[in-house]
């Protein structure tokens, strides 16, 4: 049968797919993978639907073996990959041989993506494959477990894309939340020049920041009813620090927010290496809709971006026996060059 | 009573996230923007707006998420506006098939350790608190923050007490925590930043279940506090953590 087998698995490697929207009003978030674009990526680079479930990995490592010849593709941050001595470039479809062993390793951080032609298989739960592990929904991915794969439905192998620019902090942009009135002025425009940094302390169910200066305590803030809480979300709890609801929050929260990350910005959040430098900034609902819609065009149009990783990957027979790049690669390399 | 919402400014649409609207029946938990945002929200799934992908109640507010490539949130929120302006939704029933679920719980002891400080912070003795917490059943009023997890109340006016300010690292599933006049009931093992006074034997999610989530909105609890010797033999016998379940009319 088709598959892999997980010979290392590091802390933080679950199956992900885009989570389990419509149970929100059972209290249960729909959770899924914390780069999503990451998986809109993949799929482009696999040229299959992006739905199907991807091994995440957390800040951490993975080494496995192919069951049978697979196309994977590389995607979120990038690792040092590796195929029985051959340097896999990130950002790129691949034909993994039966029995070869790939080892993922050297994370800046982040999260990391392996895709697999047909997409891993497990059951659903729930309508998803997703480990929710908030809810007790799947299991971190441990060694020696061994994946189906589905039926891939073929196609080219050796294709690298550029990946939206997301590995380096920056600026996130933020709407208001219902809450955002209860913060004075002063406070609101403080928050848009206060420098961040993104804290070790984060999860899949949030990020913390640490602001350069003073926090952002809202003396009433203890007493706010629960309410509907979406990843993005920028809470802020009892010590005034941002803690910014991803993946796999809970669906209410009571502590006041002070604004919204884009869902399109969101990437760039959880992507961001530990202590890089985080900034918010104000945008317009209108404005917001307006770049979502665009953000959403640019992924739908992504399988046109994709290139060959060399000139006639059709006339190598083997991707496998060359030295494609060297090291970990963003797949910009080939431009700049 | 649906004068006395509207002239508070009540209800409410308001932006929620870039694809999401809140509509909210009051500022405040009551009885009656409970059971308005219940019925709303049945409404609203039940109409098949085609941009709507989710609609979700909490305590006196409905959260609604669309899909900005079939809708717009301002179209959406004029659709909304005509909806909430059909009928009085304060005045509307509680959804129907409610059950009144007696739960066995132990208060205090090490199982859960902060009854004493959030009795004083109600100003009662640990004695008073228990009788406070048990003396009739609360309503669930929402589900959420984790899977099947309930907002029970409203407790008396004296628990309208602050959550702590500091996060306690964990509490087990079955945990009950007191603040702002509500009672949780934890469905997982969290941190919470409400006080942890009671203890059950109750799984709420059951992800292997045909039905995985055990209440329902406008379902009643009603603690019954047990020794503790008395809730490890229910917890050790009883899968459902000595809970019985009878039809509310």
């Amino acid at each position: 049968m088709a598959g892999v087998e997980i010979l290392r698995a590091g802390p933080g490697v679950t199956l992900q797919d885009f989570g389990r929207p419509g149970w929100l009003a059972q209290g249960l978030s729909r959770g899924g993978a914390m780069d999503r674009l990451a998986l809109h990526e993949g799929a482009a680079l696999l040229g299959q639907e992006a739905g199907l479930a991807a091994l995440e990995i957390a800040g951490s490592f993975l080494t496995l073996t192919a069951r049978a010849d697979l196309r994977i593709a590389l995607t979120g941050a990038p690792m040092r990959a590796d195929a029985d001595g051959s340097a896999l470039t990130w950002n790129a479809s691949h034909l993994l041989p039966k029995g070869a062993r790939l080892d993922l390793s050297g994370s800046p951080g982040g999260y990391s993506y392996l895709h697999v032609g047909g997409g891993i298989g497990a059951p659903e739960t729930l309508g998803a494959r997703s480990a929710h592990l908030v809810a007790g929904l799947g299991q971190m991915v441990e060694d020696g477990a061994v994946f189906e794969v589905g039926p891939d439905t073929g196609g080219r192998t050796g294709q690298v894309l550029n990946p939206l620019a997301r590995f380096d902090g920056g600026v996130l942009r933020i709407v208001e939340t219902p809450q955002t009135a209860l913060y004075p002025a002063e406070t609101r425009a403080r928050f848009t020049e206060t420098v961040f940094r993104k804290d070790a302390r984060g999860n899949r169910m949030g990020q913390r920041l640490v602001p350069d200066g003073d926090g952002f305590e809202l003396p009433s803030g203890l007493t706010i009813l629960s309410d509907t809480i979406i990843p993005g979300d920028i809470q802020i709890t009892g010590d005034g620090a941002p803690f910014v609801l991803a993946a796999e929050c809970q669906t209410t929260g009571g502590y006041p927010r002070i604004g919204t990350v884009l869902p399109c910005d969101l990437p760039r959040l959880v992507q961001a290496p530990h202590d890089a430098v985080l900034r918010f900034e104000w945008v317009s609902l209108k404005d917001a809709v307006e770049l979502e819609r665009r953000e959403a065009a640019r992924r739908a149009a992504l399988p046109r971006e994709l290139r060959p990783l060399l000139r006639d990957p059709n006339d190598m027979s083997d991707l496998l026996a060359y030295q494609l790049i060297s090291g970990v690669s963003c797949g910009d390399e080939l431009e700049e060059a | 009573m649906a004068d006395a919402g509207t002239e508070n400014g009540f209800p409410a649409i308001a932006a929620l996230g870039v694809d999401g609207l809140l509509v909210r029946f009051g500022a405040e938990l009551t009885e009656d923007a409970n059971r308005a945002a219940l019925a709303f929200c049945a409404e609203v799934a039940g109409a098949g707006l085609e941009a709507v992908v989710e609609a979700a109640p909490s305590l006196p507010s409905v959260y609604l998420r669309l899909d900005l490539a079939a809708g717009d949130p301002d179209s959406l929120r004029s659709t909304l506006r005509e909806i909430l302006d059909g009928r009085d939704w304060y005045a509307a029933p509680l959804p129907g098939g409610r059950r009144l679920w007696r739960v066995p719980a132990v208060f205090g002891t090490d199982l859960a350790p902060q009854l004493d400080e959030a009795a004083a912070a109600a100003g009662l003795t640990p004695e008073q608190a228990i009788e406070s917490l048990c003396e009739a059943p609360l309503r669930v009023q929402t589900i959420g923050f984790a899977p099947g997890q309930p907002y029970l109340g409203a407790l008396r006016e004296h628990w309208n007490i602050p959550r702590k300010t500091g996060l306690t690292p964990r509490v087990p599933e079955g945990a009950l925590a007191v603040a702002i006049r509500q009672m949780v009931l934890f469905s997982v093992s969290t941190p919470t930043g409400w006080r942890h006074v009671g203890q059950t034997a109750l799984r709420l999610f059951r992800p292997e279940e045909k039905d995985p989530f055990l209440l329902r909105p406008g379902d009643e609890v009603q603690f019954r506090p047990v020794p503790r010797d008395e809730f490890e033999a229910i917890r050790a016998r009883d899968p459902m953590g000595g809970a019985v379940a009878e039809g509310l009319h």
